[in-house]
C-alpha cells in the first residue's frame, strides 16, 4: 500500500513522520541531530531513499547530511561552500557595502532525475550545486555576479536564497528567489539569470517597482504547467502565466495578502494554498484564527480551510518552506507551525488533524510520497 | 600523545564517546594539533575553524592549562603538560541559553 513520509525540519533536529495512504495514523522518528537547527530536508524524486538535510549551528557551522535508506541512517557529507572568485559585496540593512559571507543552507533542491545531483540555496545568497551526492560543492556564480548583486539588500532573515523551483519540462530551466532581491530565473542550467519580478510592486522600497529589491517569500508551480508561477511576496499574493515575465496580484479576498509559504494541489494546477498571516511585524494569523486559505481558481477567490485548526488564541507563524502536498489521489495537505505543530489534511485541506504537537519551532516540511 | 576534548555535538558528529588522543610529531602548536584532529576525524573540517581562512568559528575557543589560546596566533606552542599528554587541549564552546 502506497504511503507518506514528512520530513520535518526544525529548530531542534529533524523528525520524520511516517504514515500508510489512509493517513490517519502516523509514526514519528527523531529528533535526529538534536539540538541541531534543521533548515531543510528533502528526498530525491528520482529515489525516495535519498535524502539530503541542512543541519546548521551558530557554533559548529554548516553540515549537510545524507540518507541513503529512507532517513533511517545517515552520513555528514560535504560541508565546504566556498564562494567562485572574489566574493565582493551587497548592500547592507544601511545602505552601506558589506562582503559576502556564506552563513548557511536554507533550501535543498534535489535534481528531478539524478539523485546525486543537488542544489543548495544559501544565505548570503548564491546557489551551489552538488553533482556527488552532497560530497563537493561547487557555486554557480553566475547568479551572484549578475550586475544587480551589488544592489541586493538582505531581509530581516538575512540575504538569503530560500527557493529553488525547477522546470520539470525544461531541464536548463529553474527559478529562484532571494530575500529580498526577487525571483530570477535561468533558461541555461545555471549559468545566466534574468531578474523576472515586473509587475511586483513593494512599498517601503525606495523604488516600488524596481527591478530588484523585492522581498519574495516563496514560488511554486504545478508540474503540468510549468509557466504558471504563484508567489507570496511580503505583502501581495502574485500570479505569473509567463514564466515570471510579467506578474499580477491575486490577492483578492484574503484577510491579509502577507504571509510565507504558497503551494499547488498535486492534481489540480489552479487550486492553491497560502496561509495568511496579520503583518510583516505581527507574524501571527489575524484574530488568532489559524486558517489557510483555499483558491480553486488560480488567485483572487480564496476560502478559508479551518476545520480541525484553532479558531482561537493562536499565535504561531508557518515559515516559508513548512508547506507541502503529497500526490496521493485525494491530495493531502501539509503544514508546520512556530509552535512545534504538524498539521495535515488527507482531503485536499477540507479537514485537518495535528500529527504532532509540540515538536521545536517548526523551520520547514517536505512530504515524499511512497509507492 | 596529545589528549583533544571537544563539545558534546562534535563528538556526536565525529562518533566520539570521549577524548581523541592523536599523535602529533614537534613542535606541538595550536594549529599542528587541529590539522591532526581533522586528518583523523575529517567530518570536523569547517566546524572548528574555517575550510578557507582556518580562522576559529568566533563561538568556539581553546583552552590549554586554563590559559586562553583563543586568539593566540596557530603557530603557538602548547604547553608542555599538554604536549606529554598530562592534560588535555579544550575545544569549548560558548555557553548557550540565558
Amino acid at each position: 500500500m502506497s504511503g507518506v513520509r514528512v520530513l520535518v525540519g526544525t529548530r531542534k533536529g529533524a523528525f520524520i513522520l511516517t504514515a500508510d495512504g489512509k493517513r490517519e495514523n502516523w509514526e514519528v522518528s527523531g529528533p535526529h541531530f538534536g539540538g541541531w537547527e534543521i533548515y531543510h530536508l528533502k528526498g530525491s524524486p528520482a529515489d525516495p531513499n535519498r535524502l539530503y538535510a541542512s543541519q546548521t549551528s551558530g557554533w559548529f557551522g554548516q553540515m549537510i547530511q545524507r540518507s541513503d535508506d529512507g532517513g533511517r541512517t545517515w552520513e555528514p557529507v560535504g560541508n565546504k561552500f566556498v564562494y567562485d572568485g572574489v566574493p565582493g559585496t551587497h548592500q547592507w540593512y544601511d545602505g552601506t557595502q558589506h562582503p559576502w559571507e556564506f552563513a548557511r543552507v536554507w533550501h535543498l533542491e534535489p535534481s528531478l532525475t539524478d539523485p546525486d545531483t543537488v542544489y543548495a540555496g544559501v544565505e548570503d545568497a548564491a546557489l551551489f550545486r552538488s553533482v556527488d551526492g552532497g560530497r563537493t560543492w561547487e557555486e554557480l556564480s553566475g547568479l551572484r555576479r549578475h550586475a544587480s548583486g551589488p544592489s541586493w539588500q538582505p531581509g530581516a532573515g538575512g540575504l538569503c536564497l530560500h527557493t529553488i523551483v525547477l522546470d520539470p519540462s525544461r531541464p536548463g530551466r529553474m527559478f529562484i528567489a532571494i530575500s529580498a532581491a526577487g525571483v530570477f530565473r535561468t533558461d541555461d542550467g545555471g549559468e545566466t539569470w534574468k531578474p523576472i519580478n515586473r509587475g511586483l510592486k513593494s512599498e517601503g522600497i525606495p523604488d516600488p517597482d524596481a527591478e530588484v529589491g523585492h522581498c519574495v517569500h516563496r514560488i511554486a508551480l504545478h508540474p503540468s504547467r510549468p509557466d504558471v508561477l504563484f508567489m507570496q511576496k511580503h505583502w501581495d499574493v502574485m500570479r505569473s502565466d509567463d514564466a515570471g515575465e510579467s506578474w499580477r496580484e491575486v490577492s483578492g479576498n484574503l484577510p491579509s495578502d502577507f504571509g510565507f509559504p504558497i503551494h499547488v494541489h498535486a492534481h489540480e494546477p489552479d487550486t492553491v494554498y497560502v496561509v495568511p498571516i496579520k503583518s510583516d511585524s505581527e507574524h501571527y494569523p489575524p484574530d488568532g484564527k489559524l486558517r489557510v486559505y483555499r483558491s480553486r481558481t488560480g488567485g483572487n477567490e480564496w476560502e478559508a480551510l479551518t476545520r480541525g485548526l484553532p479558531q482561537s488564541d493562536c499565535y504561531v507563524n508557518v515559515l516559508r518552506d513548512a508547506m507541502a502536498v503529497d500526490a496521493l489521489d485525494s491530495c493531502g495537505v501539509y503544514f508546520g507551525t512556530t509552535g512545534g505543530q504538524v498539521y495535515a489534511s488527507a482531503d485536499a485541506g477540507d479537514t485537518w488533524n495535528a500529527i504532532v504537537r509540540d515538536l521545536p519551532a517548526v523551520l520547514s516540511v517536505e512530504v515524499q510520497t511512497l509507492p | 600523545m596529545i589528549r583533544v576534548e571537544l563539545p558534546a555535538h562534535l563528538r556526536t558528529l565525529a562518533r566520539l564517546d570521549g577524548e581523541v588522543e592523536l599523535e602529533v610529531e614537534n613542535p606541538v602548536t595550536l594549529r599542528s594539533v587541529l590539522d591532526a584532529l581533522e586528518d583523523r576525524h575529517p567530518v570536523l573540517r569547517g566546524a572548528i575553524r574555517d575550510h578557507v581562512t582556518l580562522r576559529r568559528r568566533p563561538f568556539l575557543r581553546f583552552f590549554a592549562c586554563e590559559q586562553d589560546l583563543s586568539h593566540e596566533p596557530p603557530e603557538t606552542l602548547l604547553p608542555d603538560a599538554v604536549a606529554r599528554g598530562a592534560e588535555p587541549f579544550l575545544i569549548v564552546g560558548a555557553m548557550a541559553g540565558g
